[in-house]
């Protein structure tokens, strides 16, 4: 059986934000909520490095873990679902989860936290597969028609990548060996120091 | 760096919500449903159950309802990404990769992955409207054509048809642009224009005047052929994020790259190596890499021999650029400068990347030329994995520049001249006396130079400077009057500089016609309280046609959805417009009205009967309809099909795509390449100057393209030319009966240039690039520092032009501006740029919720050192005060990624103006979500001195807290 994963190559993420835009698009989800986001590290610097994420869909989940009415259940092929009829928006998950991907859209009674969303691995959730009602839940459900998350199908620079863990890796091993280690392995660049920081 | 206030937050929460998230009515409704079915959900009083408004129905994708896919082409940036439209029942309600296009390979930005929204089109122009004492009334088309077409009428009976200016689209379709070109030559004006001008317009004049073309010679997939890439001032990470994709294949494949930029940008930080430059100092810093090119010996020479002329006079201005020099000219260290020299000789082939760093400034004729000399020093040019491959900005203004709204020219580069309009006339098919009459024939003006011409052979006043043909006094301009009135089709203002005096212009107009999706910060930047005229315009979605990308590429864009709300198309609009002023019949003659819409298919035909210059010959409609269909054929690094029908053939048909149809060229994936035959897509240097120039060879020696009958240079094909070489029995009867006397630019039979091939020679010749334009201010490319500049001293050493009297119909400032010392008072420079989910003036991205939401706020980077200095902490209010005054209160965004010294905006703000929100003045529910300070509002004066291009690069400022 498929174990579903998703990678996002940062040799390759450009920020664009093209992923999340994917996202926000396929499940209409509410304006104050983004599934999929970017994480920017040193921006505007050397080193600049940025990183698309979402649910990671962990194996052992801690969402799952702390959830206090266990509203979450993991497919199968991996993906971690909930049961948004189940869940009561106590944010336990949002605490336990280390990428940030439960998130809340402030429309509940008293402006409250209301039902968590999050990344579905465009498999959408409990209700029947491609109905209207999951749609309207829990956005399109692209896994039952045999198709892949479209944050990563769409991804500008193919940095993200999602599917069967197995071939991630094999294609991001096929990118290593292809880059020759670039930038981090050591070469004449960082042996002799030529490219000084002075610009 | 992104922050989201309560008061954005409440912006978006004031648009009807949708049925995604939970609000408490249909909390309550599902809870009914979870705990005993629909039977409970029936008996719950109707307002507690809310219903879907038909624009939340809208656009859910329905089940059991057949999906149809549609494939079009982004409306964005150039890079020409396939869109696949999911529509059921003509709503747009999915989104899919297009995997099998060669050019994105299903890739998109936020931009591409956010299209579907001009189906939802929340914020669109819904019908025509005009401004009546401060508000916005209703009008039916009827009445908006009707009152338009009195007005322009009455401004042509008293102040002559060069009153109004027209300002076309580079996000019309290639029909759509060349029929704005062709209405305002029969309404009998040059005053057209397009974004082109204020993009890449240097970049045309300056390239096609070194080697005959002045187009990307590359494309961004031949990109994984190179071995070192060089980015100067271009961002492709947010300017072109999906070429990325072929950037970074290419760096995978052992390609070095290096980034040359005022900023540390998200493209540098992909970068091999980093330079940075001082705004508008590339001349120097380019002069500085040929000093080590040459000092060591690591030039083409044999290159430089055959194909190249003039390279010793380059050679004589380096000399005047040693390292030390450069360095303090360019601020970037001479071991940076050494080292990237070093790195573009050892690492060929190699190519040179340029975008609006390189073209705004108002010396981008010699920036352009220069990156050309580069490439032509180390052979880097007609080669897989070299060339200058210019990343033009919006979707289709590669071809609207190509056969669209330019003002010094008509389609296909012909220019202006009584040649080029009489040959434009026979393909139109009326009569040339009856178009000149369309004109003021009444007296000559001034066409500079000492030259006096009619308005029909001077290059119209351009977008850059549209203004000026407003609020210049009358008499100093070449042409009878003043504009009185404008009519945008497609084209935002706030990208143009100087808003502080953009606004007086647009309250001294008569009229303000905007056709436009959306209403465009035009519609609300100035206090009029009467004549704006909105007209609903569609996108390219609710049509189809062709768009040229980048790479020359044509692309087929299949109709996706009808026309939203009352918006009609460009061509249908002109169609309507034309019939009110009387020019209908004439203006399409030879293309079939169905209903109101002029057919595109003909429009495609009769540029495919005209253009052929640049060869847009052999495209026609069903060519590229085939390809499309077949795309997943095309090998997706060379661009060729391999098998299917359309193999052999490149993708696009990139032009040049010789003779007509039926002869199948291929296209020209690659500029200049002589390893291949005509035949098959290989290509000389153009012969477009001459064959010799003070007594020395401009044509080739010794180098031909593969296979060619003549094996040495050759001049450009004329009838008389196959009289002498005993090729002229080789055409029909028919064909000789259209070359006679011509040549293969005015054949219209196509005869000439199918011959030519036949014995693969390039019908325009064969010819060196040449690095000294004879006919440009500085034949030799000069460095000249910036109009406003923060080093005075360089401008006494470095300066530039003087002032003059009529240079496209206006006065033109240099050296007054420049004599004085701005930077005292205005320490800082002033730039300004793109961001990835914004593009152009913003009006219709803005108006997007996904993109909205990414890019709440106008900003403006500033070194920590700066804010330091001027007390200003991140994320508060500043004044950015421009050096002619304008001033615009935005955010600051503190940030190492500019140097210090140098100040960075967006530039895709608008509806705000000098502090004030103008939320309240768009119609009714289209005030775009997301508005800001347009860095227009500051920027100041500074004009190419070839082409009128902006200087928007390199400009002064100071800021202050707010």
């Amino acid at each position: 059986m498929a174990r579903m994963k998703f990678l996002c190559d940062t040799e390759r993420c450009i920020e664009c934000n093209g992923c999340v835009t994917a996202c926000n698009n396929e499940h209409d989800v509410p304006e104050s909520i983004n599934r999929r986001h970017v994480v920017t590290l040193r921006d505007g610097t050397r080193g600049e490095k940025s990183m698309s994420v979402a649910c990671m869909h962990c194996t052992d989940a801690p969402c799952a873990a702390v959830c206090p009415v266990d509203c979450f259940y993991t497919t199968p092929d991996g993906i971690v679902l909930h049961d948004k009829e189940l869940c009561i928006g106590c944010g336990y998950c949002f605490y336990a989860c280390p990428f940030g991907a439960p998130q809340f859209p402030e429309k509940g009674a008293f402006n409250a936290r209301s039902k968590m969303d999050k990344c579905t691995f465009c498999a959408g959730g409990p209700l029947p597969d491609n109905s209207a009602a999951e749609y309207e839940q829990y956005g399109r459900n692209r896994i039952a028609e045999g198709k892949l998350p479209l944050c990563a199908e769409m991804c500008s620079t193919k940095a993200l990548l999602a599917g069967d863990g197995n071939m991630v890796s094999d294609i991001y091993r096929k990118r290593i060996v292809n880059r020759g280690g670039r930038p981090d392995m050591w070469r004449w660049q960082t042996a002799y120091e030529f490219s000084d920081n002075k610009e | 760096m992104k922050n989201f206030t309560n008061r954005w937050l409440t912006r978006i929460e004031d648009e009807p919500v949708r049925r995604k998230g939970i609000d408490r009515r249909s909390f309550l409704r599902r809870s009914g449903v979870a705990l005993g079915g629909g039977a409970l959900l029936g008996m719950l009083p109707p307002t507690v159950v809310r219903r879907a408004t038909a624009a939340e129905k809208q656009n859910t994708p329905q089940e059991d309802v057949t999906i149809e896919k549609r494939r079009s082409v982004c409306t964005h940036c150039s890079v020409g990404c396939g869109v696949i439209a999911e529509v059921q029942n003509g709503v747009w309600t999915g989104q899919e990769p297009d995997f099998e296009s060669p050019l994105n390979l299903g890739a998109h930005c936020s931009k591409g992955a956010s299209v579907r929204h001009h189906g939802l089109g929340s914020r669109r122009l819904k019908h025509p409207m005009k401004l009546e004492n401060g508000s916005w009334k209703r009008l039916s088309w009827e009445q908006a054509i009707d009152e338009i077409g009195d007005k322009l009428l009455e401004i042509r009976e008293t102040s002559g048809p060069d009153s109004i200016f027209w300002c076309g689209s580079s996000k019309a379709s290639n029909e759509g642009s060349y029929l704005q070109r062709k209405f305002a030559a029969f309404w009998g004006s040059n005053n057209i224009d397009h974004q082109a001008r204020i993009c890449h317009s240097t970049t045309v004049a300056g390239v096609a005047s070194t080697w005959g073309y002045g187009a990307m010679t590359n494309s961004y997939n031949d990109m994984h052929n190179s071995k070192a890439m060089l980015f100067v001032g271009s961002n492709a990470a947010e300017a072109h994020p999906v070429a990325m994709q072929h950037i970074l294949r290419g760096k995978e494949n052992g390609a070095v790259m290096i980034v040359v930029d005022p900023r540390y940008t998200r493209t540098a930080a992909h970068a091999d190596i980093f330079g940075r430059l001082r705004p508008g100092t590339d001349v120097p810093f380019i002069y500085g890499l040929l000093w080590h090119i040459f000092k060591n010996g690591w030039e083409d020479k044999e290159y430089i021999d055959s194909r190249v002329w003039a390279m010793d006079d380059i050679k004589a201005e380096v000399e005047n650029w040693p390292p030390e020099k450069v360095e303090n000219v360019t601020g970037m260290s001479r071991d940076r400068v050494e080292e990237i020299a070093r790195t573009m000789a050892e690492n060929r082939p190699g190519t040179i990347v340029w975008c609006m760093g390189g073209t705004q400034h108002h010396i981008g004729n010699n920036i352009t030329r220069i990156f050309c000399v580069l490439q032509l020093a180390l052979g880097n040019i007609g080669k897989s994995g070299g060339g200058a491959n210019i990343f033009r900005g919006h979707d289709n203004v590669q071809g609207a520049t190509d056969v669209g709204p330019n003002s010094h020219t008509l389609p296909g580069y012909y220019g202006l001249s009584e040649g080029a309009w009489k040959h434009w006339a026979r393909v139109w098919g009326v009569e040339y006396q009856w178009l000149r009459d369309r004109f003021d024939m009444s007296r000559k003006y001034d066409a500079g130079n000492g030259e006096m011409k009619y308005t029909m052979n001077i290059q119209g006043i351009p977008v850059s400077r549209w203004i000026d043909g407003v609020i210049e006094s009358g008499e100093n301009l070449s042409q009878q009057d003043n504009f009185r009135a404008v009519f945008f089709q497609g084209h935002a203002c706030n990208s143009q500089t100087r808003g502080t005096e953009m606004k007086v212009a647009l309250e001294k107009l008569e009229m303000v016609v905007i056709s436009d999706p959306y209403p465009t910060h035009m519609s609300v930047m100035s206090d009029r309280q009467d004549g704006i005229y909105l007209l609903p315009t569609s996108t390219q979605f609710e049509t189809y046609g062709s768009v040229t990308a980048s790479n020359r590429s044509l692309q087929w864009r299949e109709k996706i959805l009808e026309p939203l709300y009352e918006s009609k198309p460009d061509h249908v609009i002109l169609y309507l417009l034309a019939k009110k002023l009387g020019f209908a019949d004439e203006l399409f003659k030879n293309i079939r009205i169905e209903g109101e819409e002029p057919l595109i298919e003909d429009i495609l035909r009769e540029i495919n009967r005209g253009t052929w210059t640049i060869g847009y010959t052999g495209q026609s409609p069903e060519r590229l309809k085939l390809q499309a269909t077949h795309r997943g054929d095309f090998n997706t690094t060379t661009l060729l099909a391999e098998g299917g029908p359309c193999d052999g053939e490149y993708y696009g048909l990139p032009w040049p795509c010789w003779g007509n149809p039926e002869m199948k060229h291929p296209g020209t994936p690659i500029l200049y390449d002589p390893s291949k035959p005509v035949s098959e897509g290989g290509l000389t240097f153009r012969a477009r100057f001459g064959t010799e120039r003070n007594g020395e060879n401009l044509l080739a020696e010794g180098v031909y393209s593969q296979g060619s009958d003549i094996k040495d240079g050759y001049p450009e094909f004329t009838g008389d030319l196959l009289k002498k070489l005993g090729w002229w029995q080789e055409l029909s009867a028919e064909e000789q009966g259209s070359a006679e006397g011509r040549n293969w630019k005015t054949d219209l039979s196509g005869g000439i240039q199918r011959v030519a091939i036949a014995h693969e020679c390039a019908p325009f010749g064969n010819a060196k690039a040449r690095c000294k334009v004879w006919e440009y201010p500085d034949p030799v490319p000069l460095h000249r520092e910036p109009l406003y500049t923060p080093r005075y001293d360089l401008a006494q050493e470095y300066p530039t032009y003087q002032d003059r009297k009529a240079f496209w119909r206006l006065p033109t400032r240099y050296m007054s501006i420049q004599e004085d010392n701005h930077s005292l008072k205005y320490p800082l420079v002033f730039t300004s740029g793109r961001l990835v989910e914004y593009e152009g003036g913003g009006g219709e991205t803005r108006s997007n919720v996904w993109l909205a939401k990414l890019q709440p706020e106008m900003f403006a980077e500033i070194n920590p050192k700066d804010a330091n200095n001027a007390g200003i902490s991140h994320w508060q209010y500043i004044w950015l005060e421009g050096a002619e005054g304008g001033r615009i209160k935005v955010r600051a965004m503190v940030t190492p990624r500019v140097g210090p010294g140098v100040v960075w905006t967006p530039f895709h703000f608008g509806g705000w103006f000098q502090g004030k929100d103008l939320g309240d003045k768009y119609p009714d529910g289209t005030a775009p979500y997301v508005r800001g300070e347009a860095c227009n509002t500051a920027t100041t004066y500074g004009y190419d001195s070839v082409t009128q291009m902006q200087e928007t690069k390199a400009t002064l400022c100071r800021i202050s807290p707010a």
